[in-house]
């Protein structure tokens, strides 16, 4: 039996959590010390777990463990990953001691506990989504992972009026969607093999569904709970509520983690699940896509308040993650993946930039701010650095993602692709529009006696930056692990790839 | 059954005998070991296994009633529990049932400190209703058991010491509602006599199938006997456990009650009527199955539709605690729809994780209370406003309530979810239409998660309301009755595997 990885990994912030909730009274401010620690520890774990990780059998899932869990329902306790999951726990990973760091000094003494403890669940939930391979499994996670943000949303977000709307928005949206999801699930397992490991996602994969309007109902179901998560336009508006209203440490694992789970789950289980629905509703889910885009990078050029803005970006980033994910290419969806990481970087850092503004201001209304580059240069040059990438920049990561997922795309839908490219146009105008609001002029009054970025400030968003900027210029260590499964999924799917002609040697290559 | 029929005699010649010092703890003590042995009992014969057809065959003990019975006896401690708890100077009884509110002989009741006890042999001759109910195997018994654990109750409703206007009315209510549909149950059961030839379930059965030894020509052209006497057998049960559309004295006869009887009726009087439905459903009319499966599932959906809406105005946590019931008595329908052995064990399942939930979030209810000017503790604060900011002031509280919330609510890892998600799969597997009616359940689900979200918003992101509102210090005894029903609710959730696999095996009814 192979040590438990997965599991090992996911229990970690879990016991943290406990750990932090029997602290007494008196200790709440360790607290934070403990969670830091806790996710240090899962992700040294996560580290050395990816080292067992054979890159060369990416497409494979790997690390896993089946139990029996719920004999009576079919349900097992089943983990595993392949490439796309095992970056996806790593980005979680990664993330959440940055979001504990940038939440040091945010959270008073007398609620620490509540906090970091619920941060710690949050995590552990995350990586359990991630690693599910039992699709009641990852429904539960999928569902338990809402009450940890619903409560970080409510209790520690701004305004109290407009905090507990957003969380109320966000949990009605995310129920909603999950509980459609649920009909999904019952009926994907009525139509399975049943028996006791009825809800392992291998079992339930490449089956023969009697009808394809069944299949299709099916598929809806999914990708309802997924546009809803991802967010897609017109399921999307719970996001810049939730996100404007979340304290940033938050904001980050919600934007960059959380809604990551909606297009993972398109990726890895819609497509193969669905192969056929998936490919009906391409047209469609593409159309919705290219819509997201623009739709959300043009409402981001109207945004006065900084977090509803760097939201609305992210719609715009998930329009072109889907239009990746649903091009059915290999270079789309592997774009759409590298996407999902660097778009978790990227904007971790523009919110956490954002969030430490934020809190010297005490408001996030960017008219408020100006000529802050003279006062505050280190927190300039982080906020520009994030932004660049936000926009594409070359050099920096999401470019080499942004270019695989258009160039992805044309080969199939150019149409598509032309539009969308539009959207990279706006991200500019939105990026360097708000820079130039923010940062440039005169040097303002009220920022004479700010601080630049403290050493913890430091801390959180150099390593953001260090990656955001390797990823950008070598992201062949990535791309390694992440193709081997989109492969897979590709023939999961049943599409061949309309480069394969050309290329038939490379393709092969891969495929091996 | 019998241990509990004996105690419950006991228990009225203590009311009667033994002097009024002693008697609050002789009834107690008499009341819980009672439940406690016929509890054993219950096991003993679960473990012999021994299937059989007993008092003349007017009792079937098979596997869903030793289940059911087993957790009527299990919930029913809990209840005595939090009753028993009731400190008596803030206690939720009346100190004398006979007195008119607000007169003088209440007033001296109350300085006299009389304490109620006849409360014990009420529900012990409730809960031998409660437990013949599932098990009776003709209509007749099944009619005697209905009264028996119906009348007791109709008493209890009246016995609140607060707002006795409400209570008295709840009882009234009750009462009166209670007995039409006790006469629907007679009636249908008249009709249904007059049907097969007999009372007996099997007979019925029998004769709807066409094999009947009693009145095997007889039967011909008697459809509308039939039919209607389902109908109105299915009237007297769908009223007691609050289905659409009988549900309308529920949040009446909850918010009135006095709260430890409300939960002990919620749970134990929901699972008792759900035996009683499922006998009728799996042994007597299975024959007749495409006849009354359309009518159950509108009445499923409905049922919680209604509950899910109606639900979402309610400015009271015990109404909307009420509809919420009434919301679950329509998912358990969708079990009872599903028709195999599947739904019979996941509706066992379901009673089960509910009776937990609610037993421990009724006695929570009890907790929370008005404070008098004075700073002495008044009646319950049910108002949903007085329960504002409670997540600040009692933490430990509130965050057991979300608890409770989020089961009943169905999100996964919850007792509540592994529930629903067992009647639905079973829905979705044998029902007819069952795809339909799940998605009807899971929209009336994200609807009910609305309201329920509301008293999480409102304990935690709420303002307190100051000093208006106290939280009692629990008991013991209610510690004790919560925390079975927060163990019960986790592990039921996360767990839930032998929980299922004795519903599962306990699902076969004898014929």
């Amino acid at each position: 039996m192979d040590f438990p990885w997965l599991t090992v990994i996911g229990a970690v912030p879990l016991a943290g959590s406990a750990a932090i909730a029997v602290l007494p009274k008196a200790a709440a401010s360790r607290a934070k010390l403990v969670a830091l620690g806790v996710s240090l520890v899962a992700l040294v774990l996560t580290v050395v777990a990816a080292t067992q990780f054979e890159t060369s059998r990416a497409g494979e899932i790997q690390l896993s463990q089946v139990h029996s869990w719920i004999g009576e329902f079919g349900v097992s306790y089943a983990v595993g990953v392949n490439g796309i999951g095992l970056v996806m726990i790593a980005l979680s990973a990664v993330l959440v001691p940055l979001c504990v760091l940038a939440a040091w000094n945010e959270v008073d003494d007398e609620k620490a506990r509540l906090f970091f403890g619920l941060v710690m669940v949050l995590e552990a939930m995350m990586i359990g989504v991630f690693a599910a391979r039992d699709l009641f499994l990852f429904y539960v996670f999928f569902e338990a992972m809402l009450i940890p943000v619903y409560f970080l949303i409510g209790t520690f977000g701004g305004n109290e009026q407009r905090r507990r709307y957003a969380a109320v928005k966000f949990l009605i949206y995310s129920l909603a969607g999950g509980l459609v999801m649920l009909v999904g699930v019952i009926a994907l397992y009525a139509a399975g093999p049943g028996g006791e490991q009825g809800f392992l996602i291998d079992n339930l994969t490449g089956l023969d569904f009697s009808s394809s309007a069944a299949e299709r109902l099916m598929f809806v179901a999914f990708f309802i709970a997924f546009a809803i998560k991802a967010p897609m336009w017109p399921v999307h508006t719970w996001l810049p509520d939730a996100a404007a209203e979340a304290p940033s440490g938050v904001a980050v694992l919600l934007v960059g983690v959380l809604d990551k789970v909606g297009t993972f789950g398109m990726l890895t289980l819609c497509l193969p699940l669905f192969p056929q629905a998936s490919r009906w509703a391409a047209p469609v889910v593409l159309a919705l896509a290219v819509t997201s885009v623009l739709y959300g990078a043009l409402l981001a050029i109207g945004q006065t308040d900084l977090k509803r803005l760097i939201a609305y970006t992210s719609i715009s980033h998930f329009g072109f993650i889907v239009l990746g994910i649903f091009a059915m290419t290999s270079t789309g969806q592997s774009g759409s993946t590298l996407y999902m990481v660097n778009h978790g970087f990227s904007t971790a850092a523009l919110f956490l930039v954002a969030g430490f503004l934020i809190n010297r201001r005490g408001s996030a209304d960017i008219d408020e701010y100006g000529g802050l580059q003279r006062s505050t240069p280190v927190l300039a040059a982080g906020f520009l650095l994030a932004g660049l990438s936000s926009l594409a920049l070359p050099g920096m990561s999401s470019f080499v993602s942004e270019f695989m997922v258009l160039t992805g795309t044309f080969i199939k839908y150019p149409g598509a692709a032309v539009v969308a490219t539009a959207g990279m146009v706006l991200a500019a105008l939105y990026i360097l529009l708000t820079y130039q609001r923010m940062f440039t002029g005169p040097k303002k009054e009220f920022a004479s006696g700010w601080k630049d970025a403290s050493a913890r400030e430091v801390w959180v968003v150099a390593p953001l930056i260090a990656v955001i900027i390797f990823m950008g210029i070598y992201p062949k260590p990535v791309l390694d692990v992440i193709n081997p499964a989109v492969s897979t999924t590709m023939q999961q799917v049943g599409v061949t790839d309309p480069s394969a002609t050309v290329t038939a040697d490379t393709v092969e290559g891969e495929n091996k | 059954m019998l241990i509990l029929f004996v105690a419950a005699m006991i228990a009225v010649l203590v009311e009667a005998f033994v002097p009024r010092v002693q008697r609050f703890i002789t009834q107690v003590v008499l009341a819980t070991v009672g439940i406690a042995a016929s509890l054993i009992f219950v096991i003993y014969l679960a473990v012999e296994d021994t299937s059989k057809l007993t008092a003349g065959g007017a009792v079937a003990i098979d596997g869903p009633a030793l289940f059911l019975q087993g957790t009527i006896l299990v919930l029913g401690l809990l209840a005595v529990l939090t009753i028993a708890d009731e400190a008596p100077e803030s206690g939720a009884f009346t100190s004398q049932a006979s007195a008119v509110p607000g007169s003088m002989d209440e007033a001296r009741a109350a300085r006299a400190g009389l304490v109620q006890t006849e409360i014990y042999p009420l529900i012990l001759f409730s809960m031998v209703g409660m437990l013949l109910f599932p098990a009776s195997n003709d209509l007749l018994t099944m009619f005697i058991a209905l009264e028996v654990l119906s009348l007791p109750l109709y008493l209890l409703c009246g016995l609140a010491r607060r707002r006795r206007l409400l209570s008295q009315e709840a009882s009234m209510k009750y009462f009166l509602l209670g007995a039409y549909s006790s006469a629907f149950f007679l009636f249908g059961s008249a009709l249904l006599y007059g049907f097969a030839g007999s009372v007996r379930l099997s007979a019925i059965s029998e004769a709807i199938t066409g094999n009947s030894t009693t009145a095997a020509s007889a039967v011909v052209g008697k459809d509308g006997l039939l039919l209607l006497g389902i109908g109105l057998v299915a009237v007297g049960l769908l009223f007691k456990v609050g289905a659409f559309p009988f549900q309308s004295w529920t949040p009446d006869v909850y918010q009135g009650a006095p709260t430890p009887v409300t939960g002990f009726m919620a749970a134990c009087t929901k699972v008792a009527a759900f035996g009683a439905l499922l006998r009728i459903a799996y042994v007597a009319i299975p024959g007749a199955r495409w006849d009354w499966q359309p009518a159950i599932w509108l009445v499923a959906a409905l049922t919680m539709l209604v509950g899910s809406i109606i639900a979402i105005v309610q400015a009271d946590v015990k109404r909307m605690l009420a509809y919420s019931s009434i919301a679950h008595a329509g998912f358990i329908l969708v079990g009872l729809v599903a028709m195999d052995k599947d739904g019979v064990g996941s509706v066992l399942f379901y009673l089960a994780a509910y009776g937990f939930t609610t037993i421990g979030a009724f006695a929570l209810v009890t907790l929370v209370r008005t404070s008098t000017p004075e700073g002495g503790v008044g009646g319950e604060a049910t108002h949903l406003s007085q329960w504002q900011g409670l997540g600040k002031r009692s933490p430990l509280l509130a965050a057991v309530f979300t608890l409770f919330l989020l089961a009943f609510a169905g999100i996964p890892l919850t007792s509540g979810f592994t529930g629903k998600f067992a009647v639905f799969s079973a829905a979705v597997d044998q029902a007819p239409w069952g795809v339909g009616l799940v998605l009807v359940g899971v929209a009336a689900s994200s609807i009910a998660v609305f309201f329920y979200i509301r008293v999480i918003v409102l304990m935690y992101f709420n303002d307190s309301v100051g000093d208006a509102v106290t939280v009692t210090r629990p008991g013991a005894l209610t510690i004790f009755a919560v925390g079975v029903g927060v163990v019960a609710t986790i592990g039921l959730g996360i767990l839930p595997s032998a929980a299922l696999g004795l519903a599962n095996s306990s699902s076969v009814f004898l014929p």
